[in-house]
């Protein structure tokens, strides 16, 4: 039975991934349209929205062509490791607190962990190898450079993001990450929801810039970097392989933001709703709800952020990353520990 | 067979394969590939053994981080394959095996006859020895010293990378 639930589970979460990977394209495009004052898609469907399954019918069409001189086994690893990593990071996530389905109490999370933190750190850490093998494995000069930029920048933000983490560690006292969202339903004086963004701003925005590196959006994009690099790591991908490195893109980009949105902006949590006396299951929907409006903000945020700010220049990348955001994160790390040690 | 044992012999058998294809592959990329295959078997194992904060360590150090420098480095060297450098037997050849053919027969021996006597203790304590809480106040309580003398080799080792890579005095 309990199998069953997590399969089920698995299934649901891996769908509302994809077709989420999917609305996001579609929205970019538009935004971005909107952003250079151009109409963007609106042919297939009404008002573009079918814009999407045309793609990726597309893709899948298209031949799949694999340079002569390249490593033809590890070319096709690539893409499978980056899509399978980006999905595998969900795992840990609670997308609700508890639902009473059927007589069972379902938990709306699919692994539930105690070393869940650290668990995503891991998945983060290996999440390169996706990138730098397909640029290693093309046999072509800019995949391979994008392919090191990637590893390079992925190192440098790691250690900022990890930190950054430390410090909401300490406030929850817990690496369980459906803890820490219970531990943020509390309120301080009263009034103000206590989400680890009021109690961690510090950490929430050195987490944020190393996110952003970590999905390689826009202003950290140098992996791929049309301009100088054609298309960086994935120049010599084609058809539904490249399909995967751009469904992984986005599909990092939702981990990501749910990430943001569980560690800092209270997860599933709605404040107040506690008062409304509504019936267990409403409230439940309504968790699940709340935790997807919070994902869409932030996800709406990096959009904005992609089509608002130029790429930063290599030199200018490694300064922020080791120079601004590590020493931030540790003097975070430094005050949290001196505040917890004052007020306890 | 229970499912540990299962997952220990299957776990142990990709980490044997992955362990001789990394010596024995020509390019240096395919071998660090394997070597990653590698270390993660290890984090299964420990797994098994209920050390769930040393295996996510083992994956974020080892697998995230050391053998991303490695690839890099690899990369960047842009390496070929070690095809040149391969040689027929000479006399180092067929005294590397006879070296290596004597150590096993010793440690086969040494294992048979059951010379080294584990302590049973070490099974007894609870299945919560392997989690964050446990080790990190065993680190900061008994094992405080060993600790911070570590913190402080890491740190010269910095220093001295540094001091290599700056060049300028």
């Amino acid at each position: 039975m309990d199998l069953i639930e997590a399969f089920f589970k698995i299934v649901i979460v891996i769908g509302a991934l994809i077709t989420g990977a999917a609305v996001m394209v579609f929205l970019e495009r538009k935004i971005s349209a909107y952003i250079q004052n151009r109409i963007g898609p609106n042919r297939v469907g009404p008002r573009g929205w079918l814009q999407p399954i045309v793609d990726v019918v597309k893709l899948v069409m298209k031949e799949d062509i694999v340079p002569k001189s390249a490593n033809r086994f590890i070319h096709d690893l690539a893409p499978i490791l980056s899509i399978s990593i980006a999905l595998c990071t969900f795992a840990v996530i609670p997308f609700g607190n508890t639902i009473e389905l059927f007589g069972r109490t379902v938990k709306l999370m699919i692994a539930d962990v105690n070393i869940g933190m650290l668990y995503i750190l891991a998945l983060t850490s290996v999440g390169v190898y996706g990138i730098t093998l397909a640029g290693w494995s093309s046999n072509s000069k800019y995949s391979l450079l994008g392919g090191l930029r990637s590893s390079a920048q992925l190192i440098s933000y790691e250690l900022s993001m990890g930190l950054s983490i430390i410090g909401v560690i300490m406030v929850a006292g817990t690496l369980r990450l459906d803890q820490v969202v219970v531990h943020q339903t509390r309120y301080l004086w009263g009034w103000l929801p206590a989400w680890n963004i009021f109690l961690q701003p510090v950490g929430f925005i050195t987490f944020m810039v190393a996110s952003f590196a970590e999905t390689n959006r826009l202003p950290f994009d140098l992996p791929e970097a049309e301009p100088e690099l054609v298309g960086g790591y994935h120049t010599e991908y084609s058809g539904m392989k490249f399909g995967l490195f751009f469904l992984s893109e986005y599909a990092n980009m939702i981990t990501s933001s749910a990430l943001i949105t569980t560690l800092f902006l209270g997860g599933w949590s709605i404040p107040f709703a506690e008062n409304l006396a509504l019936s267990p299951l409403t409230m439940s929907l309504l968790q699940v709800g709340s935790f997807v409006v919070k994902v869409f903000v932030v996800l709406m945020f990096y959009i904005v952020v992609r089509w608002t700010i130029p790429r930063f220049r290599y030199d200018q990348l490694m300064n922020l990353g080791w120079k601004v955001m590590l020493p931030l994160a540790i003097a975070n790390i430094l005050l949290t520990g001196g505040l917890l040690l004052a007020l306890n | 067979m229970t499912l540990e044992s299962i997952l220990f012999y299957i776990l142990s058998a990709v980490a044997i394969a992955s362990a001789l294809l990394v010596v024995t592959r020509r390019s240096p990329v395919i071998s660090a590939l394997y070597l990653i295959l590698n270390f993660f078997c290890l984090a299964g194992l420990y797994l098994t053994l209920h050390a769930q904060f040393i295996a996510v360590i083992q994956i974020i150090v080892y697998a995230g981080a050391i053998m991303v420098l490695f690839v890099f480095v690899i990369m960047l060297l842009n390496l070929g394959d070690e095809r040149k450098l391969s040689e027929g037997m000479s006399y180092k050849k067929v005294i590397a095996v006879g070296l290596a053919a004597a150590l096993l027969t010793e440690l086969i021996y040494i294992i048979e006859t059951s010379w080294i006597v584990l302590p049973a203790s070490t099974v007894s304590q609870g299945t919560d020895i392997g989690t964050v809480e446990y080790i990190g106040l065993q680190l900061f309580t008994g094992y405080l010293f060993p600790f911070e003398v570590t913190s402080i080799l890491l740190l010269v080792a910095i220093v001295g990378a540094i001091v290599l890579a700056k060049r300028k005095y």
